[in-house]
């Protein structure tokens, strides 16, 4: 996979770590109820096809981002 | 007696350049263009290998990658190469597999006689009984008679190269399909890789003798080489074909050197934005009676040893085929000069195919089939029946049932293959976006249509990136139509074994009992009879298994399916993959700062993660078993030195730096005095702990804080995480610190003295530098931090400074302090006082554990938000039977206490996973006893009870008793001191 920074460009898929599920609202801090910190953590959808999820350039600017990649092909769509 | 002779002219040999190889012990003779198969056959060596179950005589089937017998052991260590793929080099040294002491007089021929025993399924249903391991028992025996070549424990010495490519072509192939696309696409300007497995370049067309076709090859090849966007790498399989146009492509290098140190092969990591699959066809055997015999071979084959490599059959070849391209062997065959017998299993033959026939004086016999073949080691005659009945004597027989486009490549991707009655074989079931398919791998035979299909395939592959090129001209010549009649099983029933894979010994009546016995899937098949299963995966046989099986359940092949196609296409070396990852080298290594210093202090070293960490030191033992003794004894009597530039150091900086502390720890950090540290702990979200260590306030704004070593990058990102993605309205920068800073500890009693002696003019008295005190001065104008901090329980500080001035701080302390006998101490000795001092470590954080299961849970603030608050409180996390931090110690004095014991209470059956585990061990200096920590069920509310500690790898059960982890100094007297 080469995934496109939207800092450095485009790199191959061993420059990055995957950081889940972007499409979970996380509770603000110090607020959300248990149930709320539970349904954020532990209950994903399992989608088939486009998914917007979260990347770390960790070998690169260190930039965290959002990207959308297709589940079952892995193509790569928009970083942002 | 031998079946083939080497012809004076011909061919593609260089006669100029004449190569010795050895065989089997035995110097022999070839020429440059050669491949070690047909030098094997231009020399006579018709049998050159036993079969796989059965010990059968074989001889070299075909002349390509789909080999299925002629495999030998190439150099010291190199198995199961087939010889058709192997370039003859002076001094290759080839050794024949499966047979002892030699194929032509093998003893485990015996094996033949058992045949009837070796069906499919024989080893499942004979060698499960009479008890219980019975399987285990037999199978090394069974192992030992069956099989290939054999593996080497030898290391393999050969250099092997990763590389990286990008194109905006890639060609697979160079027939003529492939050198049209490459051709054509190259043209546009396009950057293209030409990708051929063969030694040299034009596939198919290296079998051909027209001198129109060999022109049009060479003028190809001038105008592709005058292209400097066009890359062409002979030699050079693709292997695989991933998501994202990734292709691992795995090249052979023709002037590999082990002396100059020159690779062996390289695996290419190709990334293309368009593919073209120009991969051609394979040939299929035909099955009937004994076609394995040594001299059986695809009529492809025996066309390219001819035409190609100058080695033909002595006198006389008989063909047998179900199609028309089995008769451009023929003719050919028959213009040298080769008595031809041709039997043909169609009724009806084109007539320009009779007549040519007739013409060159071939015997015909339509309607006809293969019903046996005799000849011990080699064939001498074929029994034709059918439509006719002849017993023709001979040196060759060839076979052609047909042509199986090479979709392999094509289906890596999951698009299965399909099937195509009109040319009675499968195709590719379509392509994914810029990937396109030319020429015989689209099951169209013939030069024309490949180079049309090539240039048309190349000219919408630079179409992609709005490219235009000029189409590639076949030259003058039209194909003939292509007839097949599909012919599956032996002409006529006989009782010699018909194979339908040669290099698994599988026979039709083994595919017969597997359908009796309810087989009913291909991949079952494949799996009882292990049809396919061999290092050719099937190349020949897959599609005659196909086709018999879908016979036998009366249903149409195109319902049956093909086994899954899986990368690699063909064998390929372990060393290949692993490329120069190996040894050392297997993952990145990390030194500290302290490296050097630690070398000049005497440390061994160990890996502790990417670290390698100094484990002990020469002046404290040769062992680390006594050695770190000694190492603690310096500590807790006087003091000693300790590299621990591991530790992860972020500089966490910014306006809310202590906001974002008091977030992401459990405890306390909004009102850390300046010039203080505090030790903290995280959690995740989910609640379990993240990591810990101590931070210290530099400032209002800014803040030093330390992880483990083993979750600094972890813990790095996590903190890049939450700033960048949830809490962007914190304004906090954090900069890892980890390479840039390094750190020592300076533990024992006397560690202030030295500490003083180092620094002189700074104040580290009690008062100015307590327990958790910062203090930062400077040493020939070297920024240092002095952090009164303590992994051993005694009083220490940590020494933290640029990671350029370490080794001259580092020998600067061994100097000024060597009166009060300071010497260095490594992780050994660290990890067993923390152990005495009860501070939990990487063995304890697993990654499962709670706050309370390590005694922390009052760390945890009650009125502040901190990460994991919520989630910690989940039922389960606040079992009360956990498995809790506890100290164990021995209670049997001449025993041991071992890591990773299985804990159990006094009266327990000592069964199962017990009720906790050992997580460190040590000797105590102190205590003079083995003690340990470790996570025990319930925890220290068994504090005073005696358990069990086994360990079942040696057999071992010790008495011992929980206590308090903290095994010195409770009240902390020695810390504050």
């Amino acid at each position: 996979m080469r995934i496109p920074c939207p800092h450095c460009g485009e790199r191959d898929l061993s420059e990055f770590r995957y950081g889940g599920d972007a499409t979970k609202v996380r509770p603000k801090h110090g607020e959300g109820d248990f149930k709320a910190w539970n349904d954020y953590y532990f209950l994903f959808d399992n989608p088939k096809g486009l998914h917007t999820e979260y990347w770390q350039h960790v070998l690169g600017c260190r930039h965290w981002f959002k990207l959308s990649r297709n589940t079952a092909t892995n193509e790569i769509g928009e970083a942002s | 007696m031998t079946a083939f002779r080497r012809l004076d002219k011909g061919g593609r040999i260089d006669r100029s350049k004449p190569v010795t190889f050895t065989y089997d012990g035995k110097p022999l003779g070839g020429f440059a263009g050669d491949t070690l198969a047909s030098a094997l056959l231009a020399n006579g060596k018709t049998l050159t290998s036993r079969s796989f179950k059965y010990h059968r005589p074989r001889g070299i089937v075909s002349a390509g990658v789909e080999e299925p017998n002629g495999l030998f052991t190439i150099g010291r260590n190199e198995p199961n190469i087939p010889a058709t793929t192997v370039d003859l080099t002076d001094g290759l040294v080839a050794q024949s597999q499966n047979a002892w002491p030699s194929p032509d007089f093998d003893l485990m021929a015996v094996n033949s006689l058992l045949s009837p025993m070796f069906q499919s399924g024989f080893y499942y249903k004979t060698f499960m009984g009479p008890f219980k391991k019975s399987w285990m028992f037999y199978e090394p025996f069974i192992r030992r008679a069956a099989g290939l070549g054999k593996g080497s424990y030898e290391k393999d010495s050969d250099r092997y190269d990763t590389a990286h490519e990008f194109c905006d072509v890639l060609v697979v192939g160079s027939g003529p399909a492939g050198l049209a696309a490459a051709l054509t696409a190259g043209r546009s300007g396009a950057r293209v890789i030409l990708v051929e497995q063969d030694s040299d370049i034009g596939g198919q067309l290296l079998s051909e003798r027209t001198a129109d076709l060999e022109a049009w090859r060479k003028a190809q090849l001038v105008e592709l080489a005058s292209l400097c966007n066009v890359k062409i790498r002979a030699r050079t399989t693709a292997q695989g074909l991933y998501d994202d146009n990734f292709v691992v492509l795995l090249q052979r290098h023709e002037d590999f050197d082990a002396a100059k140190g020159k690779p062996r092969q390289t695996l290419i990591l190709l990334r293309a934005k368009s593919i073209i699959f120009a991969t051609g066809a394979l040939e299929r055997p035909l099955v009937f009676s004994n076609n394995d015999r040594p001299g059986v071979m695809l009529a492809s084959a025996v066309r390219a040893y001819l035409n190609r490599f100058a080695v033909a059959p002595l006198k006389r070849v008989c063909i047998v085929t179900n199609n028309d391209t089995a008769y451009l062997a023929a003719f050919d065959l028959a213009e040298a000069g080769i008595a031809v017998t041709m039997a043909d299993h169609r009724k009806v033959i084109p007539s320009d195919l009779l007549s040519k026939a007739a013409m060159l004086g071939m015997a015909m016999f339509p309607g006809t089939g293969v019903a046996d073949v005799e000849g011990a080691k080699q064939v001498s005659r074929v029994q034709l029946a059918g439509a006719h009945s002849a017993s023709i004597e001979c040196d060759v027989l060839a076979m052609s049932g047909g042509w199986s486009p090479a979709v392999h490549l094509t289906s890596h991707g999951g698009i299965k293959p399909v099937y195509d009655d009109k040319i009675v074989a499968f195709v590719p079931g379509g392509f994914a976006p810029a990937h396109f398919g030319a020429g015989a791998v689209m099951g169209r035979f013939g030069t024309q249509a490949a180079i049309r299909d090539g240039s048309e395939a190349g000219a919408k592959a630079v179409a992609d990136f709005s490219k235009t090129a000029k189409p590639v001209v076949p030259p003058e010549g039209k194909d003939r139509a292509y007839h097949i009649m599909p012919v599956w099983l032996p002409a006529v029933a006989s009782k010699g074994k018909a194979f339908v894979d040669v290099q698994s010994d599988v026979t039709v009546k083994d595919i017969k009992t597997a359908h009796q016995e309810g087989y009913v899937s291909v991949e079952h098949l494949k799996r009882y009879t292990t049809l396919g299963m061999g290092t050719d995966q099937g190349k020949t046989s897959n599609i005659n298994a196909i086709a018999i099986m879908a016979g036998l359940r009366d249903m149409p092949i195109a319902q049956t399916g093909t086994t899954t196609f899986r990368p690699p296409y063909t064998g390929l070396a372990v060393g290949a993959i692993a490329g120069r990852t190996i040894g050392h080298h297997f993952r990145p290594y990390r030194l500290s700062p302290l490296h050097d210093a630690n070398k000049a202090s005497g440390a061994t070293f160990i890996e502790a993660g990417l670290w390698m960490r100094a484990w002990y030191y020469a002046w404290a033992g040769n062992s680390p078993e006594t050695a770190y003794i000694r190492e603690m004894e310096l500590v807790r009597q006087g003091v000693g030195l300790a590299d621990v530039s591991t530790l992860g150091k972020i500089d966490v900086q910014g306006p809310h730096a202590a906001e974002f502390l008091n977030r992401v720890y459990v405890n306390g950090f909004a009102k850390l005095p300046v010039g203080k540290a505090r030790y903290g702990v995280m959690l995740n979200d989910d609640g379990v702990v993240l990591d810990d260590g101590t931070t210290t306030r530099i400032s209002d704004t800014q803040f030093y804080l330390t992880t483990t070593t083993a979750q600094a990058g972890e813990v790095m990102s996590w903190l890049e995480y939450l700033l960048q993605v949830h809490w962007t309205d914190l304004k906090v920068h954090v900069t890892s610190l980890t390479d840039e800073w390094a750190g020592m500890a300076v533990s024992g009693p006397k560690s202030r003295e030295a500490l003083q002696l180092a620094f002189p003019k700074a104040d580290v008295s009690t008062e100015n530098l307590p327990y958790m005190g910062c203090l930062e001065v400077n040493l020939d104008g070297v920024p240092i931090r002095l952090l009164r901090l303590s992994f051993s329980g005694e009083l220490a500080y940590e020494v933290h400074c640029p990671a350029d001035y370490a080794h001259a701080l580092w020998e600067h302390f061994l100097k000024v302090a060597a009166p009060l006998g300071i010497k260095p101490y490594g992780l050994e000795a660290l990890a067993s006082l923390r152990i005495e001092k009860g501070h939990v470590a990487g063995l304890e954080l697993d990654h499962r554990n709670t706050l309370d299961d390590l005694g922390l849970g009052k760390m945890a603030g009650k009125e502040k938000a901190f990460i994991g608050k919520e989630l910690r409180m989940r039922e389960n996390l606040q079992a009360p039977d956990r498995w809790s931090l506890v100290g164990i110690e021995l209670i049997e004095a001449d025993k041991k206490l071992r890591g990773g014991s299985i804990l159990f209470s006094a009266g327990d059956e000592i069964k199962g996973h017990g009720r906790g585990y050992i997580t460190s061990v040590t000797w105590s200096t102190e205590l003079n006893k083995f003690i340990a920590l470790g996570l025990y069920q319930g925890g220290l509310k068994h504090e005073g009870e005696d358990i069990i500690c086994a360990f079942p790898l040696k057999n071992e059960q010790v008495k011992a008793r929980i206590v308090s982890p903290h095994f010195i100094d409770r009240e902390g007297a020695r810390l504050n001191a």
